[in-house]
């Protein structure tokens, strides 16, 4: 892998719009997504990056509709791997800026243990999860953060589970980067996004968008969120108790700590290939 | 009966194995030795072959040495060495022995387990022990080293070059004087056939497993990043690949499952560079909705399976050829991609670069079909050619007028832009999409897309390599994979019986290439198919995609037994008379 030769053309910086593509989204009106990519797309105008420079990977469901939203390139691929996708692309490539977008079901149910294994390996990725505790492209069934006694046709009367905590999780599982944030707030969840990009490691943001069509009540969500009431800690044990006290609603980054990113060797060649024959030669 | 050891040409050399319980060092004493006949102008072949055990337990190194290019094992063996007998009957059906065999023991360690004693070989006993014991610092396993290495008829000198590379000081006198020892003790021994001294000044030779080649030729193909999660039989193919490509500017990920492991290479070829992972047959199994995503995305990978006997866990560290189903048709939707079946150890390299080439050249999922007797067996080999494929993956330039990831293009190929080059930025997309990549679910995108990704594969012009085309006559045998080592033999064997047969060996499973195989089977009236699984898949692979002639035969057996060079013998001269 050559590094790669960019060539910059001088010019003015890129507008948060100039960052939204001109593809319709699927999403409900009303729907929280609809906010998230205007603080996408505002984060990485504040960074002053260009859409070439940046690549959007997702997975499934309607959150994950989101890279064709962006003038950015994207991977729209299969069903909660987009964090593997994005792994493979972070490494190949770590000139680019690389962001994970997608929701609760993708992420923490069939994506499950690419999660965990994403934020242990703290590759330089930001994840960005729009949680609205409900699978909506499939038309409302519970996912690992819906509540147990949420009532729906494939979970009658509730599922009776215990909901993932999925902040916990990235705590406990490595993530260097913690947030939670609302998508009722565009520009504080552009802010949070920024930082989040901006820290080296694996920035895991959660960001409460609700589902107007399924989950209706999340419409009070607004009323429920408050910036959090204590500053950003880069002590683990902390933020541990802070994450596992808090009620959910509590917006802001939570915790930020000083893990050095995963990063493989990739650049220049040490050896000409045929070196290599020495192993195999008699 | 046709007894071809009465044969005076095409003597197949000496076929050996030793075994020892764990950590008794046979596998040791099989590498040394040939590692020797390499260095010595022989060519070889070592298959291990053992029980499910981690450690410990009895394992095999199955030998076999010729003046002449190697590819399968033999009939029978020459010599059964056993260190000791622990747990042997575990894969005692690996190492047939008639009678003019010999089986070497160790006195101490008891008789010559029924398992061999019945079919009447000459027995001889070797203390090997006991003779260790009398050199201090010496161990048993230097013995039987001599022993063997007198049985090959290999120059001493040439084991203890070997011997001197990898000992120092006291254990290295030791274990000298354990393989002089050993090769006094074969001296007393009944005698047995030793392989011809070979010429010298040859080409240059590698000692190589099929899991290196098929490592080293993806390398040469352009792969500078592998994602991988650990699985018998292709593990090796990683660890050799790890350091290799840290040095090479690349990187190795060791993923959290296959499922990620075939994302990740997606990942990275999307972002423009060649990316390859390796498994068998269970991981294969995970990663076929992602498969459908390199098809559907248009983003070019390479999936080493190195098959085992399946299904499910199967036996992990045996050969089979049961992936055929999953690899050539094992997608939901319609999916061309493509197959290459290596077909012997240093094919492994060529066919693997070759499969980096297609993948990259036409934007499209490859699957290498290699199998564990391919993967783990060493052999010595000439060092193989260099091949240029001119691999480039067709890009897209910055700034591209009204640029369409998914152009309908009369190749059905289309330009790829690669992140980081601006004005061209797109959606990877695995849904149906229309030619800029925005999803749509119209029969007339679908259809346009589907044709366009099935152009593509059909349109290619694939050469010679399709397939070994080999012999005349009007029987041929259509194998591929591990199988054609035994086939040629056999074949070889046919032609000094005045029996003349056609081989086609076929590299290429997919896409199908019913036209050439026509052409190779022109004139042909029987054809023999030859492979190594219960179900026939191959056979019926051929059955549904190709022109065959009336009379069609099936030869195949489940692993792990090798289908051996004698059956297919007797298959095609028993044929040839009807």
């Amino acid at each position: 892998m050559e590094p790669r030769m960019i060539t910059t053309v001088a010019s003015a910086p890129v507008t948060a719009q100039a960052f939204k593509s001109d593809t319709k989204p699927i999403w409900c009106p009303g729907c929280g997504d609809y906010s998230v990519l205007s603080s996408i797309s505002k984060a990485l105008a504040m960074l002053g990056l260009r859409p070439e420079n940046v690549a959007v990977v997702s997975g499934i469901g309607c959150s994950s509709r989101i890279p064709a939203y962006t003038t950015c390139y994207g991977l729209h691929g299969v069903h909660g791997r987009a964090l593997a996708a994005a792994t493979g692309l972070k490494t190949a490539r770590p000139d680019l800026t690389v962001l994970v977008a997608g929701g609760d079901g993708d992420g923490y149910s069939i994506g499950g243990n690419h999660f965990l294994h994403a934020c242990r390996r703290n590759v330089d990725l930001t994840y960005v999860v729009m949680d609205n505790h409900v699978y909506g492209m499939t038309k409302g069934q519970p996912s690992p953060t819906t509540e147990p006694d949420w009532d729906s046709k494939l979970s009658p009367g509730g599922t009776g589970l215990r909901t993932f905590h999925p902040l916990v999780i990235a705590l406990a599982a490595g993530a260097n980067f913690i947030a939670r944030a609302f998508s009722g707030d565009p520009n504080g969840t552009a802010e949070i996004l920024a930082d989040a990009i901006r820290t080296p490691g694996f920035s895991f943001v959660e960001v409460l968008s609700p589902c107007v069509t399924f989950r209706p009540e999340q419409r009070e969500w607004k009323k429920q969120v408050r910036p959090a009431p204590v500053a950003t800690t880069d002590d683990p044990a902390r933020a541990a108790r802070r994450i596992i006290t808090d009620d959910g609603f509590n917006i802001g980054v939570l915790y930020k700590g000083n893990r050095k990113p995963y990063q493989a060797s990739v650049g220049r060649a040490t050896k000409p290939l045929t070196d290599l024959e020495s192993d195999f030669a008699i | 009966m046709i007894d071809r050891r009465s044969r005076s040409a095409g003597t197949p050399g000496v076929s050996l194995a030793l075994t020892g319980s764990g950590g008794t060092g046979v596998m040791t004493a099989g590498n040394i030795l040939l590692e020797a006949a390499a260095q010595a102008g022989w060519y070889g072949l070592m298959v291990r072959s053992s029980g499910p055990q981690i450690r410990g337990g009895e394992a095999a190194a199955l030998m076999r040495f010729s003046a002449d290019p190697i590819e399968c094992l033999d009939d029978r063996f020459d010599a059964l060495i056993g260190l000791d007998w622990q747990n042997i009957h575990r894969f005692a059906d690996e190492i047939p022995l008639d009678t003019s065999s010999i089986v070497v023991g160790d006195p101490d360690q008891g008789n010559t387990p029924e398992i061999f004693a019945k079919l009447g070989p000459i027995q001889a006993g070797v203390p090997f022990k006991q003779m260790a014991k009398a050199i201090p610092g010496s161990w048993p396993n230097m013995i039987v080293l001599g022993v063997a290495a007198a049985f090959v008829g290999l120059p001493a000198e040439a084991v203890k070059s070997v011997v001197r590379k990898s000992h120092r000081g006291e254990a290295l006198a030791a274990s000298l004087a354990a393989v002089d020892a050993g090769l006094a003790a074969a001296r007393a021994l009944p005698g047995m056939r030793r392989v011809p001294p070979p010429g010298r000044g040859e080409a240059p030779r590698w000692l190589i497993s099929g899991n290196e080649a098929a490592a080293y030729g993806a390398l040469r193909g352009g792969v500078r990043f592998v994602a991988a999660y650990p699985i018998t039989p292709a593990t090796e193919m990683l660890e050799w690949l790890a350091p290799a490509l840290s040095e090479l500017g690349g990187a190795l990920v060791q993923a959290e499952d296959e499922l990620a492991s075939i994302n990740m290479i997606i990942g990275a070829s999307f972002g423009g560079v060649p990316a390859l992972t390796a498994t068998s047959g269970p991981g294969l199994a995970l990663m076929t909705e992602a498969l459908g995503l390199a098809v559907a995305a248009e983003v070019p990978i390479v999936v080493v399976d190195v098959m085992r006997g399946g299904p499910s866990t199967g036996i992990p560290a045996k050969s089979e050829q049961g992936d055929i189903n999953i690899a050539v048709s094992g997608l939901h939707g319609d999916a061309p991609r493509v197959v290459v079946a290596p077909n012997s150890v240093a094919d492994c390299l060529t066919a693997t670069q070759w499969a980096v080439h297609l993948a990259e050249t036409m934007q499209v999922p490859a699957i290498v079909l290699s199998d564990q007797f391919l993967g783990q067996a060493r052999a010595v080999v000439d060092r193989p050619a260099d091949v240029s494929f001119n691999t480039e993956r067709k890009t897209a330039p910055a700034r591209a007028d009204a640029y369409k990831r998914y152009a309908i293009t009369e190749s059905g190929i289309s330009p790829m832009a690669i992140p980081g080059t601006p004005g061209v930025p797109y959606t990877a997309e695995g849904l149906v999409h229309n030619e800029r990549g925005v999803p749509s679910s119209q029969s007339r995108d679908h259809a346009l897309q589907l044709d366009k990704r099935e152009r593509k594969l059909r349109l290619h012009d694939y050469g010679e390599r399709w397939a070994e085309v080999e012999g005349e006559g009007d029987i041929a045998v259509v194998t591929f994979g591990s199988c054609t080592g035994p086939v040629r033999e056999a074949l070889a064997r046919a032609e000094e019986d005045g029996v003349r047969a056609r081989m086609v060996s076929m590299r290429l499973l997919s896409p199908v290439q019913p036209e050439r195989l026509a052409r190779a089977l022109e004139g042909v009236k029987r054809v023999l198919v030859v492979e190594q699984n219960h179900s026939g898949q191959f056979h019926r692979y051929l059955r549904a995609d190709y022109e065959l002639p009336a009379f069609v035969r099936s030869l195949r057996r489940p692993g792990p037994l090798p289908i051996r060079p004698d059956e297919i013998y007797r298959e095609v001269i028993e044929w040839s008379r009807a």
